[in-house]
């Protein structure tokens, strides 16, 4: 599989022509579909900016996108693609359930120690990725898939084992010393859930641009990325890079499901379905171009306007799945630039001509 | 002359990419029943012309006649309809295939629904027959020899009723004795009428086989001449555009003590092969050892076991008496082993690293450029960059030029530069001149030469005997993972290593290095 | 005996879908095309079933209206399986994306147009019309046998006879050989005039219909309608089938098919008195940890087509 054409720089004019062309694109499927376009995205950004409360919650959204975004990114800089967010989510919520649930620890410590420990499930699930793929040559793309299942079974599992709130379908609450909400930022936000991962997913971004750019292991990761073969000759430990790169994207994962336990929900239910987040991770990875700050913006992006997707239903009585749509067609166009430039095509000729 | 006598003929070709004429206003002229030479340097426009004939690419000016008829040839399948067929230098087989579905693809026979191999392979075995060929038609690609594998892309053409046959640079994976073979092969085909055009950039298979030579040189027709009207030099001339120099200048060498030793040293490919046979030699400071032999008789596997990437069964590789063997590539590199990987885009480069990133390739974990933290400073590498372009001329817009968008010579220097920077004791040059034009292939042998004249040790493997006779100070041949002869330059000659490299003859070899 | 009769039969069940689905993945790889969309198509597929399917219904067509639901399926996933034909194709894209892309607009358009269709529900109307068991004369009396083999889907019997002949076009037709060496040197394929790109278009096209049958089983058979969680997964679980199968189709038909054991171990397994104290995760788990486990076991890699992955250009080595 070639990734690297992936990492191509190119200018900032195609993503922003393709996210004009996919919001185009997509009213002209509500126009098709005999709804408002103009109303929907009127109402869309209103769901977004309306109150404090809907700007907090809507970063809550992007939070974990971000996140997601940079697990996946930073195994497709190392040449791998990553299915297996999902599964790396639930063992960081898992870890962080345990910790938040069976433990009692002083305030602040607690929720701490439950990240920590969620991070770490979630980033030696995702080692164990790289592992399988170092030492016996397996499709990262298989084990990721076979591994999100047995993490889904896995959590479960151990929720009924010793964590099941009685009568109910899912985990007891978390204790309250566990908690990582920042309630005078929710309260100042009207309630939305705001948690520590607001400040961590920064810290985050910054800490994935000097990794891959500023530091020696940055370099080994980039280098085992574009040319594994160069890797080996430099002298490099290809399957050693591999398997940090999965730790590393396995802790991003585990941070977002660690964050849903200890600063959303308080619990964990049994679902017989993996969130999906990790999908959206590989949509914001591709359109931020697997750089930092791409993904970054790009997760801003897509998190905005699928929690203002919410908002079309509601005021346009527009399925918002539209918003999906329009995050494919945006995709789309990133991914084949060839034919925004068909598009433009005429228009450049004609500009040529009065020239 | 009768206008059928002309079996092709191109007038005023021409065809550009972004940036570049690839063919400017080419006209020759195939006759019938003639060997006919394209001769040119890399990049000279020779493939892309062929590439044109054999329909593949479109010219943006010119015309091409068939038989004496204008013919447009917009697909391989027309050029195979006009009897056009091409043998070309990175064979087009398909490699899990057997010889009959590679030499049947595309005009494939059918028994009701089903594709008729039964009768297919008995067509080939005949054509096999015919030519002399003895091929086994159920035979997969991957088992079989690169010589064999030629003659299949020759029976692919003869299949299709080919009369014109393209050879590109027929000769260049080939052992001695195999071109021999070659050539007589083609002898053959012409005298049954058909007609070839034979791109090569070797001179001395034009004066041996060709009736006419057309000189191509940056994209140009420099002129079409009779070969029995001229000689070597005059061709070299016209191909480089001046005056060329065969003998690389150099002193006699003046070796020292060993700096690297193999001692009786054996590595086994994945099915349990000897591919290193017990093989033994010791490399003097001071002298340029040069490895002649066939492609696939050990090089890669001698190299790699050397420099630490493949593991070594038995034996034992000494670097200044220590023992370096199965140590980690890391580990041989910091003890003094430079390496300049016979693939530079496979392994010697990341081709979209710039040129400062691909610079610190084998020391970014070196303290000057990587500090106690982990941190690389990026002052440092960029000022080590612009060292080592500036030293070494290495012609780039800047430093952040992204390698893959460089010339193939800019590309060679910089990891040569790399590779001489690091002050090694011993230096292992793998095919460094492969792809490379007049001009850099001299700037390779010399900055090879100077490392030996520094006092450094120098193995060059290349299949190249030309290059290894030019540039090496002593000479061993590996034949199946052994090394076979052990001479100079001074004291042998192209036929007698030909006969070591097909393992016909020995001399000196691995009990008298001893 | 009977249990295990049950259980082999439930194995073809389950396994129905992924057969189609990995077919469809196989062949798209075949001609060197990734197609990580299978999902989208599932989904796809699923979607046009249901929906043809129910106006088939609604226009008098009766028992006939499944057909009719397959058909569906088949020809409209073509919207979806040309999107990532020109784009990986014609444009080059990055597959991966493209496939990724397919996904997501699969399942945003498919739950958009549920919701536009059938007035804000979230899922399709129930079908009264769905594909039943068929037993056959005679042989679904033979013991055991028949139980097991003839006693299923007719879309079953779709599937298993389309490995066969997906088998033989590609290793015994000349269109399979054409097909294969445009996945494995394009090339080389190009040279003898086999149209690459024609043929990777075909390829992806016929993957994206054979995935959608996939989908339009599970509506058809087991589900009766259409809903957001109908498909969850299980094109990725194809495509790793079509990994662990070998990129052969009868390799993969036997992945499918030990995905579709392990489903229906899940699910008939917990009436045996010995079973009743595993948890019932652990057989949940059991497929995925089954096929790591071979996987991990399993000696020698498998070989991906050589060009799997690379857009076709004119002129390369």
């Amino acid at each position: 599989m070639k990734l690297n054409e992936i990492f191509k720089r190119q200018s900032l004019f195609v993503p922003i022509i393709a996210i004009v062309l996919g919001l185009v694109l997509g009213a002209l499927v509500m126009l098709a579909g005999g709804y408002d376009p103009i109303l929907a995205y009127q109402s869309m950004l209103t769901k977004i900016f309306g109150s404090t409360f809907d700007i907090g919650e809507a970063i809550r959204t992007i939070v974990p996108l971000v996140m997601c975004g940079l697990a996946v990114a930073i195994s497709f800089r190392a040449g791998m693609f990553n299915i297996g967010v999902d599964g790396q989510i639930i063992m960081g919520s898992l870890g962080a359930l345990i910790v938040g649930t069976q433990f009692n620890l002083p305030p602040f410590l607690h929720g701490l120690v439950a990240i920590l420990v969620g991070a770490l499930f979630g980033g030696l699930w995702g080692a164990l990725v790289g592992y399988l793929k170092a030492t016996k040559g397996i499709s990262e793309v298989v084990t990721s898939i076979m591994l999100n299942f047995i993490a889904l079974y896995f959590s479960q599992f151990m929720i009924n084992l010793f964590m099941l709130q009685k009568g109910t379908q899912r985990s007891e609450m978390i204790h309250d010393s566990a908690s990582i909400q920042v309630s005078w930022l929710s309260n100042l936000a009207g309630g939305a859930r705001i948690h520590w991962g607001f400040f961590i997913v920064i810290l985050a971004v910054i800490f994935y641009q000097v990794y891959l750019n500023k530091t020696k292991w940055g370099y080994e990761l980039r280098t085992v990325g574009l040319n594994p073969h160069a890797a080996k000759y430099a002298g490099m430990s290809v399957s050693r890079v591999l398997v940090r790169t999965m730790f590393i994207s396995g802790v991003f994962g585990g941070l977002v499901g660690a964050f849903d336990v200890l600063g959303v929900f308080k619990y964990v239910a049994i679902s017989s379905t993996t969130s999906g987040l990790g999908f959206d991770g590989i949509a914001v990875a591709l359109l931020g171009g697997n750089t930092a700050i791409g993904v970054l913006l790009s997760g801003i992006l897509i998190g905005a306007l699928t929690y203002g997707s919410q908002g079309m239903s509601f005021g346009a009585g527009v399925p918002g799945e539209i918003i999906r749509m329009v995050i494919g067609f945006i995709i789309f166009f990133v991914a084949a630039p060839g034919i925004v430039k068909l598009l433009f095509r005429p228009f450049q000729k004609k500009t040529k001509k009065k020239v | 002359m009768n206008k059928a006598d002309i079996a092709l003929e191109l007038k005023g070709i021409t065809k550009r990419f972004p940036g570049i004429v690839a063919n400017d206003s080419i006209s020759f002229q195939l006759k019938r029943g003639e060997i006919h030479a394209l001769l040119g340097e890399n990049g000279a426009g020779k493939s892309t012309l062929m590439n044109i004939v054999f329909g593949l690419y479109q010219p943006e000016e010119g015309e091409i006649h068939v038989n004496g008829e204008k013919a447009l040839i917009d697909s391989p399948n027309k050029a195979i309809e006009l009897g056009i067929g091409m043998v070309h230098q990175h064979f087009k087989l398909v490699e899990p295939f057997t010889v009959t579905e590679n030499i049947i693809l595309g005009t494939e026979p059918k028994r009701g629904m089903q594709t008729d191999i039964k009768g297919a392979s008995k067509k080939v075995k005949q054509l096999s027959e015919q030519y002399g060929f003895d091929i086994d038609p159920m035979a997969t690609i991957d088992s079989i020899s690169v010589g064999m594998q030629q003659r299949v892309e020759i029976i692919k053409t003869l299949y299709r009723g080919a009369d014109i046959l393209i050879f590109d640079e027929p000769t260049a994976v080939l052992t001695p004795q195999e071109i021999i073979e070659l050539l007589e092969i083609m002898k053959r085909l012409v005298a049954e009428g058909k007609s070839i055009i034979l791109i090569t950039h070797k001179l001395k298979e034009i004066m041996e086989i060709a009736d006419t030579c057309t000189i191509i040189r940056r994209g140009k027709v420099i002129e079409s001449v009779t070969v029995a009207d001229t000689n070597p030099q005059e061709l070299a001339e016209k191909m480089v555009g001046k005056a060329v120099n065969f003998k690389t200048e150099k002193q006699p060498a003046k070796p020292k003590e060993v700096f690297l030793e193999a001692k009786d040293i054996v590595v086994v490919d994945r099915n349990g092969k000897n591919v290193l046979n017990h093989l033994s030699f010791s490399l003097h400071a001071g002298e340029i050892v040069g490895i002649a032999g066939v492609d696939g008789n050990g090089q890669t596997e001698l190299i790699e076991a050397i420099t630490g990437m493949q593991s070594v069964k038995s034996g034992d590789i000494l670097l200044q008496g220590k023992s370096i063997v199965n140590h980690t590539p890391r580990s041989i590199s910091e003890s003094g082993i430079s390496h300049i990987p016979q693939d530079r885009h496979k392994h010697g480069l990341v081709l979209d690293f710039s040129v400062s990133e691909n610079t610190i390739l084998q020391t970014y974990y070196h303290p000057e450029i990587t500090n106690k933290r982990g941190f690389i400073d990026v002052k440092a590498r960029n000022e080590m960059a612009t060292r080592l372009v500036k030293e070494f001329d290495i012609r780039t817009p800047g430093i952040d030029t992204r390698v893959g968008s460089m010339s193939g010579g800019n590309q060679q220097k910089i990891i040569i530069a790399r590779e001489i920077d690091k002050d090694p004791q011993v230096m292992i040059a793998a095919q460094p001149t492969r792809g490379l034009d007049v001009g850099a292939i001299e700037f390779v042998h010399k900055q090879l030469i100077a490392q030996r004249d520094q006092g450094k040790a120098v193995l060059l493997v290349s299949f190249e005997l030309e290059e290894i006779l030019n540039v090496a100070d002593r000479i061993l041949v590996l034949f199946d993972g052994q090394i076979v002869g052990d001479t100079t330059p001074d004291t042998t000659n192209e036929q007698e290593l030909g006969l070591m490299m097909a393992g016909k003859y020995e001399r000196g070899g691995t009990n008298e290095a001893k | 005996m009977d249990i295990i009769a049950n259980l082999l039969n439930g194995t073809l069940v389950f396994s129905t879908a992924l057969i189609f689905a990995a077919l469809g993945g196989l062949i798209s790889e075949r001609s060197g095309v990734i197609n990580i969309g299978i999902e989208g198509f599932m989904v796809s597929g699923a979607f046009f079933s249901a929906v043809t399917a129910y106006y088939a219904e609604a226009a008098g067509f009766g028992a006939f209206s499944p057909w009719l639901g397959l058909i569906g399926a088949f020809i409209f996933t073509v919207i979806f399986s040309s999107i990532h034909a020109v784009a990986s194709i014609k444009y080059g894209a990055n597959q991966v994306v493209s496939g990724t892309v397919i996904n997501i607009l699969a399942s945003g358009s498919t739950f958009f147009l549920v919701k536009m269709i059938f007035a804000g529900s979230a899922e399709t109307p129930i079908l009264a019309n769905v594909f039943h068991k068929v037993r056959i004369p005679y042989l679904t009396d033979i013991p055991f046998i028949g139980k097991v083999f003839f006693n299923a889907y007719p879309t079953t019997y779709v599937a298993l006879a389309l490995v066969i002949v997906l088998h033989f076009i590609l290793f015994k037709t000349p269109s399979g050989l054409r097909l294969r060496s445009v996945g494995e040197h394009p090339n080389a394929a190009a040279t003898v005039g086999v149209k690459v790109n024609r043929m990777r278009y075909m390829a992806v096209i016929l993957s994206g219909s054979l995935a959608s049958l996939g989908g339009a089983t599970i509506v058809l058979t087991s589900n009766s309608n259409f809903a957001y969680n109908t498909i969850s997964g299980q094109g990725f679980i194809a495509l790793a089938a079509v990994i662990i199968g070998r990129w052969n189709p009868i390799g993969a038909m036997l992945a499918a098919l030990l995905f579709g054991l392990a489903q229906a171990v899940k699910d008939q397994f917990q009436i045996f008195d010995f079973a009743a104290n595993i948890p019932t995760e652990f057989f949940y788990m059991l497929p995925y940890l089954l096929t790591l486990l071979v996987l991990i076991g399993a000696v020698g890699k498998s070989r991906a087509p050589k060009a799997l992955g690379e857009p076709y250009e004119v002129g390369k080595r």
